[in-house]
């Protein structure tokens, strides 16, 4: 234990001087600033409290950028430590290999939570300063955080993975930004593509719901729809999160990283020095 | 006494390359030995094994009674890579406690093995500022955490200037005095041939030789070589008395002989009396006798 908690410190000290902390917190805060002044213009009628409009954006959000966030944080855990010649050296003192990537992980979990609080935290205050009432969406803003830094670890682990398949920074961040596009863009349109040439077939009621929770990142968007009263609020894919049971999408959650940090222990493994 | 190193017909084979092959060796506790091979003759590959960083064909390692790799193998044996590198954003005094916590120490001593190294000054600096040769004291540091009983270095001494290689050396004769056994490669010859026990030379995957420097050179009978200065002009009456004797461009007379001609030799030459103006006697240098077992094996 002592062992993570020193490696997760070690980790923690190194992003932040790299500038990770302020980067992630920097751009987790603009981009909720502007969605929340955005959301703050238009709604009046729509039935709900201003908070949950906003976190309905906010979900939008968070599905592309914790994402990104995550995966360029993690990158490099492993090959850059190869590339640098650390690696060697590390491997010999009495510290496994799960424990040096929970160390990791730890520290990027914390700067990831660090960056969706003060963002998310930046909308409510937003949110509260022109609607007191909107305090009362409150809960869906706390599980959109924590819903959040499920989704970040999934792809921290997914990204120490690539990292430790690459062996070369270079190679691992050409990686990543494919798994990005892939997992997070490319997905999404395909699944639209699908939706419209089916017209309410067999796929839309059968298959979707699945494809849905097989990625993370639409699995996240689809508990947080589907958990808050926002459905209605946002288009697209949201619009079958109804679809789709609650405890299903938040298993997804809860279970996609442990599936992606076992893919990274198993990939690392492999990496000799 | 249990060795704290055993080593017994150790093969490696790297596809259809054999890295090592049917190597043996042990080592005592307390006791200094030195690698030494041309590059490519499988020096770090058998102290990576000896790590439990890769894996090994056939034969049997032992360290410290344990399997090489093994938590309890890691936690008695520590190691400097050749040219040791760390995270630059961190500071010497960060990247130490570090290590001191992931081998169970007490952070709060790390300024302390700093300071053992000559870092005291440096130790809140940045290693990205770090030069070569104090990146390789901050290796050395971390080398000293928790009293380990095997020490593996590799290439220690590179890059570092001739007073710290002095004091790595006295550092060194510390912790064998301990009981502590090292295990070092080296290229500098000559602080090897003062500075460890014995000497170990693989060539080609083989251990070649292995013994103290005088077991070496008794094995190896390589000549003693006898520098002759004639007085002048008397050059070539001594040249017509040992025929054996090579002129070298400098007026030098060279005169080879093997260790028990050397009496008698330096009687014939002192017999000369005036006429031999100087006299320098060379010993079979450890270069001499390094080339002799490596290249016996590769030709």
């Amino acid at each position: 234990m002592s062992q993570i908690l020193a490696t997760a410190i070690s980790e923690f000290r190194i992003a932040f001087r790299n500038r990770w902390v302020l980067i992630a917190t920097g751009m987790m805060v603009l981009f909720a600033l502007v969605l929340a002044a955005a959301g703050s213009a238009p709604t009046g009628d729509v039935g709900v409290d201003r908070l949950s409009v906003t976190v309905a954006s906010l979900t939008s959000l968070a599905v592309y950028l914790v994402p990104l966030l995550a995966l360029l944080m993690s990158f490099d855990a492993i090959a850059g430590e190869v590339e640098r010649g650390t690696l060697t050296l590390l491997l010999t003192y009495p510290v496994s290999r799960l424990q040096i990537l929970v160390g990791k992980l730890l520290a990027h979990i914390a700067i990831l939570a660090l960056a969706v609080t003060l963002g998310y935290g930046a909308a409510l205050v937003v949110a509260v300063w022109s609607d007191p009432s909107a305090i009362m969406g409150i809960t869906s803003l706390v599980r959109l955080i924590w819903s959040s830094v499920l989704l970040g670890a999934t792809f921290l682990g997914a990204g120490y993975a690539l990292s430790a398949l690459a062996r070369r920074p270079s190679g691992a961040a050409g990686l990543a930004i494919a798994l990005w596009l892939v997992a997070v863009v490319l997905y999404d349109l395909a699944l639209l593509a699908l939706i419209v040439t089916d017209q309410g077939g067999a796929f839309t009621t059968q298959a979707l719901p699945i494809a849905l929770l097989a990625n993370p990142a639409d699995a996240f968007r689809v508990f947080n729809l589907s958990a808050g009263q926002a459905v209605a609020a946002a288009g697209g894919i949201g619009g079958a999160a109804g679809a789709i049971p609650l405890w299903q999408s938040a298993a997804s959650l809860f279970l996609s990283p442990l599936l992606a940090i076992t893919l990274a222990l198993a990939a690392f493994r492999k990496v000799t020095p | 006494m249990t060795p704290t190193l055993t080593i017994s017909q150790l093969t490696k084979r790297f596809q259809s390359v054999e890295a090592l092959k049917q190597v043996s060796l042990t080592l005592q506790p307390g006791r200094r030995a030195a690698l030494l091979g041309h590059n490519g003759a499988g020096k770090s590959t058998m102290m990576k094994i000896i790590l439990g960083l890769i894996p090994f064909d056939s034969g049997k390692v032992s360290v410290c009674g344990e399997t090489p790799g093994s938590a309890a193998a890691r936690r008695q044996v520590a190691y400097l890579p050749e040219n040791v590198a760390f995270h630059p954003a961190l500071t010497g005094e960060e990247q130490i406690r570090h290590y001191l916590a992931l081998r169970g120490g007490d952070p709060r001593t790390a300024p302390e093995l700093l300071a053992r190294v000559g870092l005291a000054q440096a130790a809140r600096r940045r290693i990205g500022t770090y030069s070569k040769g104090m990146r390789q004291r901050v290796g050395l540091a971390q080398t000293l955490i928790g009293r380990p009983r095997l020490l593996v270095l590799d290439e220690p001494t590179s890059g570092l200037d001739p007073v710290s290689r002095r004091d790595f050396y006295d550092l060194l004769d510390g912790l064998s005095a301990d009981g502590t056994a090292i295990l070092l490669s080296s290229h500098a010859l000559t602080e090897v041939e003062a500075r460890t026990d014995s000497i170990l030379i693989l060539s080609g995957g083989q251990l070649v030789a292995e013994g103290s420097l005088a077991d070496l050179r008794a094995r190896a009978a390589l000549p003693t070589m006898l520098l002759v200065r004639p007085a002048e002009g008397h050059l070539e009456a001594l040249v017509a008395a040992f025929p054996e004797a090579s002129v070298g461009a400098d007026g030098l007379l060279r005169i080879p002989c093997a260790q028990g001609e050397k009496l008698p030799f330096l009687a014939r030459i002192t017999a000369w009396g005036p006429q031999v103006a100087d006299l320098d006697v060379l010993p079979p240098s450890l270069e001499d006798i390094y080339s002799y077992f490596s290249r016996r094996d590769g030709q």
